[in-house]
C-alpha cells in the first residue's frame, strides 16, 4: 500500500505529493488471487465463503498476462500474487516472469508447504521480488490445527529455509485471533528463528470466512491489551533487526480503518475468476455486481464500472461521515463490513464510534467476554458450499466440531 | 546514525525506478511504494554500495552549487529512514 509517512527533509513535500500522486486516479497495487485451491483450510481465509463455485474457472496463462500488461498500462507498480495457495499454479514463475519484464514489483503470498528449493530457484531467476510466508501459530500441534493441515509446521520452517537461501528477503505474516493471540510473543519469536525481516501481526478482518468463525476467533479485550503490550516492547527491541507490524482487530478501535485508502482508489483486485474488485472481499457485497476481466479490460473496469464508482471519493457517504472531520482520513472505513453487519454498503462502517450500527460490534465484543465453546468450520470446498448455498446465511453458525485433515 | 560508516546500497528487496505515467521516481518494496522527490532520488542513485555517505554529499554538493555541510543532516536523515524501513543497508557498516 502507498504509506504516506515520510519525515525526513530530504523528503519533505512527500507527504502532500502521495496524496497528489493518489488523486491522479491510477491504481498503485494488483492484487492476483491466482487460484482458490489451497491445501490449507484456516478459518479466517480472505477468499470469498462460494470460493468453491469458482474452483473450476481459473484464468488461463495467458489471460492472467493480458490481465497484467492492462494493470501496467493502467499506473499499477506492484502485481501480489496470492491465492488460495499460488504456488499450485504452475505457471506461477512464468506469471512473475511477465510482470516482472513489464517492470512490476512482484509480491509473493504463499503458505509455503509447496515450497520446494527448485521452485524458490525458478522465483527468483523470473524476477520474483518480495516472499511472504504466512503462519498460524508458533507451536507445531497448535499451528497445524488452525491450518487444518497435518505436517504443514514443519514444511513452513523449511520453506523460509529455503526461501532465504535462494536470496529472499524472509516476511512473514500471522493472523491473530482467540486461538493465538496469548502466542504472540512466542510467534515473534519464531519469525526472528527462521530468519524473517519482516513479521505482520494481523487481527483477523471479520468479513467472509472469519465473520463466519467470529465467535471462535474473536478475541477478548484483556487478550488485545496484553498482545499490544508484547508487540510494542519488541518493536522497540527489534527496532533495525525484524521490522514488526501489528494491526490490532478494528472492533476493539475507536475509529474505523481507512480501508483500502479509500475504494477504487490504489488498489485493484483480480480474483482466481477473473473478477475484477476493489478489495479481495468486495465480492461479499451481494448488492454490486463486479465486472470480470474476460469480458471488459482493466482500464474500462477501473475508471467507468460501476462497482469502482460507487464508493469512490467522498461524496456518496452518508452522516455521520458526511460532516465528519475524520472523512478524508478513513472514508467511512470498511465498506464489506458495513455491508456484513448492516445489509447496506452505503453505510458507515459499524466499527466506528459514531455508527448508529455500533451496537452489533459491542455485542460481538461481550459475547467475546463468554468463555463457552463455539463451533466453527474449516474453509474447504465442503464448508464452502454448504455455508454458501445456506441463504439466508445463518447467524451465529452452527456447524460441526471440524477435525484436522491432511 | 551519522556515525555509520560504509557505502550504503538498497536493500535486495527495494527497487527504483522511473514511472513514466506519474512522471516520477518510486521506490518499491514489498508494502508499498514510495513517490520520491528529485533531490530523494538522486541521493538513492548515488547508493551502489560503493560510494561512502561523504562521497554522495560531495557529489550532490557538485551537481547542486551546494555547500556540503548545508546537505549532510538532510542526507543522514533521508537515509536514517530508509534503513529504519530496512530498505537500505550499510553492508560493512561499523557502528561508532
Amino acid at each position: 500500500m502507498p504509506p504516506t509517512r515520510p519525515t525526513s527533509s530530504a523528503t519533505a513535500g512527500v507527504a502532500g505529493e502521495q496524496t497528489k500522486i493518489l488523486d491522479l486516479g491510477y491504481p498503485f497495487s494488483l492484487l492476483c488471487e491466482v487460484t482458490f485451491r489451497c491445501p490449507l483450510q484456516c478459518p479466517y481465509c480472505s477468499n470469498p465463503l462460494a470460493f468453491a463455485r469458482s474452483l473450476r474457472d481459473e484464468l488461463e496463462t495467458k489471460e492472467w498476462i493480458r490481465v497484467l500488461e492492462e494493470a501496467a498500462g493502467l499506473g499499477v507498480l506492484q502485481a501480489n500474487f496470492s491465492g488460495g495457495e499460488p504456488l499450485l499454479r504452475k505457471d506461477l514463475p512464468e506469471l512473475i516472469g511477465a510482470a516482472h519484464a513489464l517492470g512490476l514489483y512482484t509480491n509473493l503470498s504463499t503458505g509455503g508447504t509447496l515450497l520446494t528449493s527448485e521452485l524458490a530457484g525458478k522465483l527468483k531467476e523470473a524476477g520474483l521480488a518480495g516472499f511472504q510466508l504466512s503462519i498460524q501459530d508458533s507451536r507445531p500441534e497448535s499451528a497445524e490445527w488452525i491450518a487444518g493441515m497435518r505436517g504443514s509446521f514443519v514444511k513452513k520452517a523449511e520453506a523460509a529455509r529455503v526461501a532465504r537461501e535462494a536470496g529472499f528477503a524472509l516476511g512473514i505474516n500471522a493472523v491473530l485471533h482467540r486461538q493465538n493471540l496469548d502466542r504472540i510473543e512466542e510467534i515473534i519469536a519464531l519469525a526472528e528463528e527462521w530468519g524473517a525481516e519482516r513479521l505482520e501481526l494481523a487481527n483477523a478482518q471479520y468479513n467472509g470466512w472469519a465473520l463466519e468463525n467470529r465467535r471462535w476467533l474473536l478475541p477478548t479485550r484483556a487478550q488485545v491489551e496484553q498482545a499490544s503490550n508484547v508487540a510494542a516492547a519488541a518493536q522497540a527491541r527489534l527496532k533495525g533487526k525484524m521490522d514488526l507490524l501489528f494491526v490490532i482487530p478494528d472492533y476493539y478501535a475507536t475509529y474505523p480503518k481507512a480501508c483500502l485508502h479509500g475504494w477504487g482508489r490504489a488498489f485493484l483486485t483480480v480474483s482466481a475468476d477473473g473478477q475484477a474488485l476493489p478489495c479481495q472481499a468486495a465480492r461479499e457485497i451481494t448488492s454490486l455486481s463486479f465486472p470480470n476481466v474476460r469480458e471488459k479490460s482493466l482500464r474500462d473496469i477501473w475508471f467507468d464500472s460501476e462497482a469502482f464508482n460507487r464508493f469512490r471519493g467522498v461524496g456518496w457517504l452518508p452522516e455521520p461521515c458526511r460532516s465528519c472531520p475524520r472523512r478524508d482520513i478513513d472514508f467511512g472505513g470498511c465498506r464489506c463490513q458495513a455491508f456484513l453487519l448492516t445489509q447496506d454498503a452505503g453505510a458507515t462502517d459499524p466499527a466506528c464510534i459514531l455508527s448508529p450500527h455500533h451496537h452489533r460490534i459491542e455485542e460481538a465484543l461481550a459475547e467475546a467476554e463468554t468463555r463457552e465453546t463455539v463451533a466453527w468450520s474449516y474453509r474447504n470446498p465442503i464448508e464452502s458450499k454448504r455455508l454458501s448455498e445456506a441463504e439466508p446465511r445463518p447467524t451465529p453458525p452452527a456447524v460441526a466440531k471440524p477435525k484436522p485433515t491432511g | 546514525m551519522e556515525n555509520r560508516k560504509g557505502a550504503p546500497r538498497l536493500a535486495a528487496k527495494a527497487r527504483l525506478r522511473w514511472d513514466a505515467l506519474r512522471q516520477k521516481s518510486v521506490l518499491l518494496y514489498p508494502e508499498g511504494v514510495l513517490i520520491l522527490n528529485p533531490s530523494a532520488e538522486a541521493i538513492l542513485s548515488l547508493c551502489d554500495g560503493r560510494r561512502s555517505v561523504g562521497e554522495i554529499v560531495t557529489e550532490l554538493a557538485d551537481r547542486y552549487g551546494a555547500e556540503a555541510v548545508a546537505l549532510e543532516a538532510d542526507v543522514w536523515n533521508f537515509l536514517g529512514e530508509l534503513v529504519e524501513r530496512g530498505l537500505l543497508h550499510f553492508p560493512d557498516a561499523m557502528e561508532e
